[in-house]
C-alpha cells in the first residue's frame, strides 16, 4: 500500500517547521536511512531519512515551504508494483493525530484546596515504649553502634561501608566492635570516594542487599548528591515499581565546633526536599537507636542525619529485645499552652533550655522533636497549634527554603484562624560558617533567640 | 555491499549466526520505527537510538547466562531488546502508556526489567558504572557466580565516579564487566577532541584490570572477546574492561543535526562496516542462509515492531491516580 511520509518532529517542543530542501524527486528510489529532505527547525537544519523503502511517487509539499504543520503528509511512498494512481487513495486517508486523545474528564490531582474550617487532627499520641520498661543511661553513639550491631545480628544482608568503619572504628567511633564481631565481608573501609561508594552502595540495595552507607561528614556526602537522589530516591518511581533502594546513607550532619564553612552545614532541608527519600534527624539516644533501626528495615533509601556534638551526650533508652520507632511520629518532650514549639536534632537543645527558662517566668510552652522531617508529623504541630495559637521553629540550618519555612506554611493553610501571631523560625544566618569561635556563636541559632521569639509571638 | 575480508568462523554455528541476525536486525527496526513515531509525536522528550551499534549487544548478550545482570546509560532500547525484554513493553513505555515497562513514568531513558535482570536505564551519564559495580558487589557478598555487564559510552568514560569505581572494582575484585561503547562521539563531542588516550581501555591498566579494544560492528569479535571476560569475571579474578569500538549512524538523540560529522563519513561506515550486512554476508557466502530464509527473517521481524508499534498506540495513557504510586515502597519489590 502506498504510505505517506509525514512531517517530522524533530525536536522535543517542535510544531511545525520549514520543508527546506528535498533531496530526492518523484520517481526516485530510496531505501531505509536515505536522506529524502532537510527539514528546519527553530534550533536547526535537519536531516530527515526515509524509513521504509520504495519509490517517491509523488511530493505534496515543495521545497521552501514554511511552517509545515508537525504529521502533514510532505510525499507519498510506493511500495514494489505500485503506481502513481495508487496515491490518491493514500492521500485521501486522514493523517493520524500527534497526539494520543486526552481525557477532558479525568480528575485532576492538582486541584487546589478548598478553603474550609479545618478539622482538629488526631495525633498518634501513643508512647515510644511499654510505661514500666527499665531504662538505663546511654549516649547517643552508643545508641547507634547498638542499632548497627543489633540490624546485622538480625539480618545478614545489612553491611556497613564507609571511610575508616572498619579497622578505624570509626572516624567518630560510631562503628567501634563491629568489625570484630561480623568482619571485614559486612564492615568495609572504603577509599576516599563518596561518589564511587555510595553509587556502589547504591547498586548493591538494587542487588537485593542492604547497605548502610556511612559518609564521614554530611559535607562530604555532597560529593555524592546525585547517586543519592537521581539513582536512589527516583528509582522506584522510574521502574514503574518494578526495582526500589532499601538502604540507609548516614553520618554527622551540621556544624561541630570550630571546623569552619566548608564542614558546617546542615542538610535537613536539602533531603527533606526529595520525593522518595525518608530523612531522620534525631536528637535523642533512644530516638537515634528505634529510628535508626527503623531506617536499616525500610525498603526505602532513608538519609539519616546525626550530630557529631550530641554523639556525646547521655539519655535514657529503654532496656527492650527489639526497640524500634516509627517514622512520622513526633516526639512531645514537655507540654505547655502558651507556644508550640517546632525543633529536630540539635535544635532541641536549644528549644528545651529555652522552654525551661520560660517557664520560670510563667510562659508554657509545648516543645515538639520531629524526629523525621520526611514523613512529616504534621498533625501534632497542628494540633498542638491550636491549642496554644502560637508556633516558633528552631533549626541550625539556613532560613532560605528551611523546614521551619515549611512549617509555616503548612500552618498558614492548615491553622490560619487559630493563629495569634506570626510564626518565626529560628534559623542558621544566611552566612557560610566563620571560623572564629566569637562569630560561630553568632552564625548558629540560640536559646536566647529562642526566648526572644517566644516573648514576641506571645507579646510577653 | 560489505567490502569487508569475512573470515573464516569455525566456532559459530548456522543456527547461531541466524540468531545474531535477527536479534541485530529487531533493534534495527524496532529504533527505525521508534524514529518513526517520534517524528509523529507519539514519543517525546529524549530518544537517544542504538541504529549501527546492534552488534554491541547482540554479541555480548550470546555470552549471558541467567541470572546475568546488565545496566547501561540512556542509548537502552537495544539492551533491553537483546536481554529478551518485550517489544511491546519498550515501545510502550516511549509513547508513555500503561503498557510500558515503568507504566509509563519512567519513558526512554528509564526502564527495567526484574524478570530479565537489567536494572535501567539511567539518564546521568557515567553514574550507572558505580551502579554495575555494586550488583557485582551483591553478587560476590551474596556468594554465587554470577556477572554483571557495565555499559556506558566513551562520553561517560571521562566522568570521575568510573574512575572511583575501577580502582574499588579492582580492589575488592567485583565481578563486573566495563563496557566501553565506543561510538566515537559524545554527544557532538569527538573522542580526539575529549580524551587523551585513543584506546580507553589502557586506563584500566592503571588500576590493574585488564582489557582490550574489539571490533563493535563484527559481532563474532564481540562475542569472543565477551567470552574471555566473563570466563576471566566468573572465575573470581576481577573486573575487566572491554572497550568495544563502534558507530552510531543517526544523531546524538532524535534532535540532533550532527554538523560535527560529515556525510560521508556516515556513509562510508554504513556502506563498509555495517553489523547487520556482514552478518547477511556470513550466512549467504557460507551457504547457512538463502535470499528467501532472509526475506523470511526480514517479515517476522516487520511484523514484531509493527504490533509493538500498533500496542503501543492503543495502550492507554496511565491512570492520572499512577502520578502518586511507586514513590515509596511497602516491601523492597526486588526483595518480593
Amino acid at each position: 500500500m502506498a504510505t505517506e511520509i509525514l512531517m517530522p518532529a524533530l525536536s522535543p517542543t517542535m510544531e511545525e517547521g520549514t520543508l527546506a530542501k528535498w533531496l530526492v524527486k518523484e520517481g526516485d528510489e530510496v531505501s531505509s536511512g536515505d536522506i529524502i529532505a532537510e527539514i528546519e527547525t527553530d534550533k536547526a537544519t535537519m536531516e530527515f531519512e526515509a524509513v521504509d523503502e520504495g519509490t517517491i511517487g509523488k511530493i505534496l509539499i515543495a521545497e521552501g515551504t514554511e511552517g509545515v504543520k508537525v504529521n502533514t503528509p510532505i510525499a507519498v511512498l510506493l511500495e514494489d508494483g505500485e503506481s502513481a494512481d495508487d496515491i490518491e487513495s493514500a492521500a485521501a486517508s486522514p493523517a493520524p493525530q500527534a497526539t494520543s486523545d486526552t481525557d477532558a474528564d479525568a480528575p485532576s490531582q492538582a486541584a487546589p484546596a478548598k478553603a474550609k474550617a479545618p478539622d482538629a487532627p488526631q495525633p498518634d499520641r501513643s508512647p515510644d515504649w511499654p510505661e514500666g520498661t527499665e531504662t538505663r543511661k546511654q549516649t547517643v553513639r552508643e545508641a547507634i553502634n547498638a542499632a548497627l550491631a543489633e540490624e546485622m545480628r538480625a539480618d545478614p544482608t545489612v553491611f556497613i561501608m564507609g571511610e575508616e568503619v572498619a579497622e578505624y572504628e570509626g572516624a567518630y567511633k560510631i562503628t567501634q566492635g563491629l568489625l570484630d564481631e561480623f568482619g571485614s565481608k559486612r564492615v568495609i573501609d572504603t577509599p576516599i570516594t563518596e561518589h564511587g561508594f555510595a553509587g556502589i552502595g547504591v547498586g548493591a540495595a538494587f542487588g537485593g542487599l542492604r547497605p548502610v552507607v556511612e559518609f564521614m561528614t554530611w559535607n562530604f556526602g555532597m560529593q555524592a548528591i546525585d547517586q543519592i537522589i537521581n539513582s536512589a530516591a527516583k528509582t522506584l518511581y522510574m521502574s514503574g515499581g518494578q526495582m526500589g533502594c532499601p538502604m540507609v546513607f548516614r553520618g554527622p550532619n551540621g556544624a561541630a565546633a570550630r571546623v569552619g564553612a566548608q564542614h558546617s552545614q546542615d542538610y535537613a532541608a536539602w533531603y527533606a526536599h526529595i520525593p522518595g527519600l525518608k530523612v531522620v534527624q534525631p536528637y535523642s539516644a533512644s530516638d537515634a537507636k528505634g529510628l535508626l533501626k527503623s531506617a536499616i528495615r525500610d525498603p526505602n533509601p532513608v538519609v539519616f542525619l546525626e550530630n557529631e556534638i550530641l554523639y556525646g551526650k547521655s539519655f535514657e533508652v529503654p532496656v527492650m529485645d527489639d526497640f524500634t520507632i516509627p517514622f512520622g511520629k513526633a516526639r512531645i518532650w514537655r507540654e505547655g499552652t502558651d507556644v508550640t514549639i517546632v525543633s529536630f536534632g540539635i535544635g532541641m537543645t536549644y528549644a528545651i533550655e529555652a522552654a525551661e527558662k520560660l517557664a520560670e517566668d510563667g510562659i508554657s510552652a509545648e516543645v515538639i522533636d520531629l524526629r523525621t522531617l520526611r514523613p512529616l508529623d504534621y498533625d501534632t504541630v497542628i494540633a498542638s497549634v491550636m491549642k496554644t495559637n502560637r508556633c516558633v521553629t528552631v533549626e541550625e540550618g539556613w532560613p532560605v527554603a528551611s523546614i521551619g519555612n515549611h512549617i509555616s506554611a503548612t500552618l498558614m493553610e492548615r491553622a490560619f484562624d487559630y493563629l495569634d501571631a506570626p510564626v518565626i523560625n529560628c534559623t542558621g544566618k544566611d552566612v557560610p560558617m566563620p571560623y572564629a569561635a566569637n562569630l560561630e556563636k553568632l552564625a548558629l541559632t540560640s536559646t536566647a533567640e529562642v526566648i526572644e521569639a517566644v516573648r514576641t509571638v506571645t507579646y510577653r | 555491499m560489505s567490502a569487508r575480508k569475512t573470515q573464516a568462523k569455525p566456532n559459530v554455528s548456522a543456527d547461531e549466526l541466524k540468531q545474531y541476525y535477527r536479534d541485530m536486525l529487531l533493534i534495527r527496526r524496532f529504533e527505525e520505527k521508534a524514529g518513526q513515531l517520534y517524528g509523529m509525536g507519539l514519543i517525546g522528550g529524549f530518544c537517544h537510538l542504538y541504529i549501527g551499534q546492534e552488534a554491541v549487544v547482540v554479541g555480548l548478550e550470546a555470552t549471558a547466562e541467567e541470572g546475568d545482570k546488565r545496566i547501561t546509560t540512556y542509548r537502552d532500547h537495544g539492551h533491553m531488546l537483546a536481554c529478551g525484554m518485550d517489544p511491546k513493553g519498550v515501545m510502550a513505555e516511549l509513547t508513555g502508556r500503561e503498557g510500558g515497562y515503568s507504566r509509563g513514568k519512567g519513558g526512554s531513558m528509564h526502564m527495567f526489567s526484574k524478570e530479565k535482570h537489567f536494572y535501567g536505564g539511567h539518564g546521568i551519564v557515567g553514574a550507572n558504572v558505580p551502579l554495575g559495580a555494586g550488583l557485582a558487589f551483591a553478587d560476590k557478598y551474596l556468594g554465587n557466580d554470577r556477572v554483571t555487564y557495565t555499559y556506558f559510552g566513551d562520553g561517560a568514560a571521562n566522568q570521575g565516579q568510573v574512575y572511583e569505581t575501577f580502582n574499588m572494582a579492582a580492589l575488592w575484585q567485583l565481578p563486573v564487566i566495563f563496557v566501553i561503547e565506543n561510538n566515537q562521539y559524545a554527544m557532538g563531542t569527538s573522542q580526539k577532541r575529549s580524551t587523551s588516550t585513543p584506546d580507553i581501555y589502557t586506563r584500566g591498566a592503571a588500576f590493574g584490570i585488564p582489557g582490550e579494544a574489539v571490533d563493535g560492528m563484527d559481532v563474532l569479535a564481540v562475542r569472543d572477546a565477551g567470552q574471555k571476560a566473563v570466563a576471566h569475571c566468573r572465575s573470581g579474578k576481577g573486573p575487566y574492561i572491554l572497550e568495544i569500538k563502534t558507530y552510531r549512524y543517526r544523531g546524538h538523540s532524535m534532535s540532533d543535526p550532527a554538523k560535527y560529522r560529515t556525510r560521508e563519513e556516515v556513509q562510508k561506515m554504513r556502506e563498509e562496516k555495517d553489523a547487520i550486512e556482514h552478518v547477511r554476508d556470513l550466512l549467504l557466502s557460507g551457504k547457512h542462509a538463502t535470499e528467501d530464509d532472509l526475506k523470511a527473517i526480514d517479515k517476522e521481524i516487520k511484523a514484531i515492531v509493527n504490533e509493538a508499534a500498533e500496542f503501543s498506540k492503543d495502550s492507554p495513557e496511565p491512570d492520572p491516580a499512577e502520578l502518586w504510586t511507586d514513590i515509596y515502597a511497602d516491601v523492597a519489590p526486588q526483595n518480593a
